[in-house]
């Protein structure tokens, strides 16, 4: 009897996080499921076709390109900006003047919001008349047409990533705060240098802060979404509402064209909406592989059990 | 734990998720002469000075018909209303900028069809313009009627006309890539100074959609596939577009398109007088008298491969409808039938929207056609040339599927046309079956 109390006590004091992961996530995913095997408009009744939705993927002409662009922002972009937050914190570990000054200007840029942050690459990165392709002219280099390049536009994602570099520099920043400082002096006594110091002592101490930055990083890039729509559309020229949106995506040539951009355009352009959630658990399986396999390595790593 | 209980729980969501779906609703519509009474709500997309135009012309409906009260919701867009409607709380009328919607809305029933209220109330459909009815109907439903359109036609520079030596418009598409070239200036390092025609598809409204009546060029067959690769206007369009392409140098006109201002922006390449020929529609008008006052410019239908096909355009429209589950459908009819057959009130939102009015007393409204830019448009929009975008069950697919391959093969990516465009017509009929 004092056990069924005592359990009833601890699930009434988790029920208010069971109801939330109840009703947020598992039903909208256990749905998702259901309608990916379905052919559905949100308009009409869903009709069950079976895996139907995921063998079309092996016809679909677009799906290979999208993830092809994805993969790409996982490989460079997730560690560009972890390598670039890394870096940053180092040297902002060693101001001793100004570092709340220092701190607060790297940290700014990822306040502001995403879709804003890339109109203003956009037209800070345009061809002719924006500020940066100036003082490239100015110092002899022809500069590369960025967002309107199939071969730069990717490339200028991954700059305005390591602007809004930020939300992982605050991270960073404390872990390299946080290794103790008698371990760097019992290395120079040693006499260590400055890359074995790093590669001794900082990289072991800050590795779980890495692991958190590569999962949530792979997870961010397997959705990125907002910056490639609103580059793709301000550098296309064509920047407009409602209708117009899923036109300039990818642009320019398909090379901004993202997973999650594709994945918008079938289920809410073409109405599709049983193919889009096959297209979703995909994500969502390929997210959690990834997550599972980044994490045993990391554990492997540094010796733990798996 | 028990372990059935995350099987009976998954069974449970699927239950929910089931039952929570749409369920067909059969309309019954009022007898004739029955009177219609009470509260109506519409949504639409426009939003200030165009809100306050919409508020304006409902007021005039509101005090004709006294037992009617509408309520307006601006700002709109099409999603928001196809997930109202699938939620079962859709607005009595949606009004949307868009005519790729007709075919879903159509065929799924999220639209009621408006025959029944059509035939009951003797409304002569032939009074609205053809183009109109073709986009506001599929599959043998009219779910749709049209809400003021848009015609497209050709922007062009006088001042640089005359420097060129150029009489007038070009009238085909050979007379275009003549004036093109007479009116592009190059900077000493080659590049582009200024251009005659920026032919790239995905340079503002230059979408294969706006440039397939200059051949005649078809989107789809008889049972909704793809025609592309069998119609041979579009290789006619493609090979024009293309060699004017090669004549530039791709890699110039992709430079010089990256300078240039934002469409919808006082920086407008046309307005700005960096390039001499423009596709656009009758809005353009608006933006020149109010953004560009002193730019000299004339407009003409759209030049065409063959001169006998000339004098039109693309055209297309906003378009209002029913929802399956409006509250009030008498009363949403009633509305829908004023706002767009009624000639005095599309007469003054044509002239409050600066738009195409779609009705034909409408259309020969003499202070609609005083202004003779405006009523080149109203020619275009007239002319048995012009032509439309089908609707399609999977929206827009079908176009922005062309769209890629036309963007790949603009860059020199596709070798051999015929069977790049066959490849096109495959995947185009792949896209559209994820949401036919």
């Amino acid at each position: 009897m004092h056990t069924v109390r005592k359990n009833l006590t601890t699930l009434s004091f988790l029920a208010p996080a069971l109801i939330g992961i109840a009703v947020f996530f598992l039903y909208p995913l256990g749905s998702a499921v259901y309608f990916s095997f379905t052919k559905f408009d949100l308009l009409s009744v869903p009709q069950w076709v079976g895996l139907d939705n995921y063998r079309q993927m092996a016809d679909d002409p677009f799906l290979l390109q999208a993830v092809r662009n994805t993969l790409w922002m996982v490989v460079v972009f997730v560690p560009a900006r972890i390598i670039g937050a890394l870096g940053l914190s180092m040297l902002l570990a060693q101001l001793r003047r100004g570092a709340g000054f220092f701190r607060t200007v790297f940290y700014l840029p990822s306040l502001i919001p995403p879709v804003a942050a890339t109109i203003a690459f956009v037209y800070l990165l345009k061809p002719g008349t924006g500020p940066v392709d100036h003082f490239l002219e100015k110092i002899g280099i022809s500069g590369p047409l960025w967002f309107n390049s199939p071969t730069w536009a990717k490339p200028a994602l991954v700059l305005l990533g390591l602007w809004a570099v930020g939300d992982l520099l605050v991270i960073f920043l404390a872990a390299v705060l946080g290794v103790p400082e008698s371990l760097y002096e019992a290395a120079s006594l040693d006499g260590a240098n400055a890359w074995h110091r790093f590669r001794s002592i900082t990289l072991p101490s800050i590795r779980p802060v890495i692991l958190f930055a590569a999962v949530t990083g792979v997870i961010y890039t397997l959705q990125y979404f907002d910056q490639a729509a609103v580059a793709g559309s301000i550098a296309s020229g064509q920047a407009t509402v409602g209708a117009g949106i899923s036109q300039s995506f990818g642009y320019p040539e398909g090379s901004t064209f993202t997973y999650p951009l594709w994945l918008y355009t079938v289920g809410f352009r073409y109405n599709a909406l049983g193919y889009a959630n096959a297209l979703a658990i995909v994500l969502f399986v390929v997210a959690l592989a990834v997550t599972v396999i980044l994490m045993r390595r990391a554990r492997a790593f540094s010796g733990e059990e798996a | 734990m028990n372990k059935r209980i995350p099987y009976a729980l998954f069974a449970l969501t699927l239950l929910t998720t089931a039952a929570c779906t749409p369920a067909p609703k059969e309309t019954k519509i009022a007898n004739p002469g029955a009177s219609v009474s009470g509260t109506v709500e519409l949504w639409h997309f426009f939003a200030e000075r165009e809100a306050a135009a919409i508020d304006t012309v409902v007021k005039d409906f509101e005090a004709s018909h006294p037992n009617i009260k509408v309520t307006v919701k601006s700002g709109q867009d099409d999603s928001k209303v196809t997930q109202a409607i699938g939620a079962g709380n859709g607005p009595d009328i949606g009004l949307s900028y868009s005519t790729d919607i007709v075919g879903k809305f159509c065929s799924s029933g999220a639209w009621v069809d408006l025959n029944p209220y059509l035939s009951r109330d003797k409304v002569d459909l032939n009074q609205l313009n053809a183009t109109t009815r073709q986009y506001t109907e599929f599959g043998g439903k009219r779910c749709a009627m049209p809400f003021l359109a848009d015609a497209y036609g050709m922007f062009y520079n006088k001042d640089m006309f005359a420097k060129a030596g150029i009489a007038g418009p070009p009238k085909t598409l050979d007379e275009l890539t003549e004036d093109a070239k007479k009116l592009t200036v190059r900077n000493p390092d080659g590049s582009l100074k200024t251009v005659g025609f920026l032919p790239l598809y995905d340079f503002y409204e230059n979408a294969a959609a706006h440039l397939a009546p200059a051949t005649g060029a078809k989107w789809l067959t008889a049972d909704g596939k793809s025609a592309i690769g069998a119609d041979p206007n579009w290789k006619t369009l493609l090979n024009w577009q293309k060699s004017l392409v090669d004549w530039y140098g791709y890699d110039k006109l992709t430079k010089f398109k990256a300078g240039l201002g934002d469409e919808f922006s006082t920086d407008n390449a046309f307005q700005k007088g960096q390039v001499a020929i423009n596709i656009d529609a009758e809005y353009r008008l608006a933006f020149l008298k109010d953004q560009s006052p002193a730019l000299k410019y004339g407009v003409a239908p759209l030049p065409t491969a063959d001169s006998a096909g000339y004098g039109g355009g693309y055209v297309t429209g906003n378009i209002m409808g029913i929802s399956k589950n409006a509250k009030n459908p008498e009363a949403a009819w009633e509305l829908i039938k004023y706002l767009t057959t009624d000639d005095a009130a599309v007469t003054k939102l044509a002239g409050l929207l600066k738009n195409v009015p779609t009705t034909t007393k409408a259309i020969a409204d003499p202070t609609l056609s005083s202004d003779p830019d405006f009523k080149t448009f109203i020619d275009i929009f007239n002319n048995p040339n012009s032509m439309t975008t089908p609707p399609s069950a999977s929206g827009p697919a079908y176009q922005e599927t062309f769209g890629q391959f036309l963007t790949n093969y603009q860059a020199g990516k596709v070798k051999d046309l015929d069977s790049g465009l066959r490849t096109a017509d495959q995947q185009i009929n792949s896209v559209m079956q994820l949401g036919g």
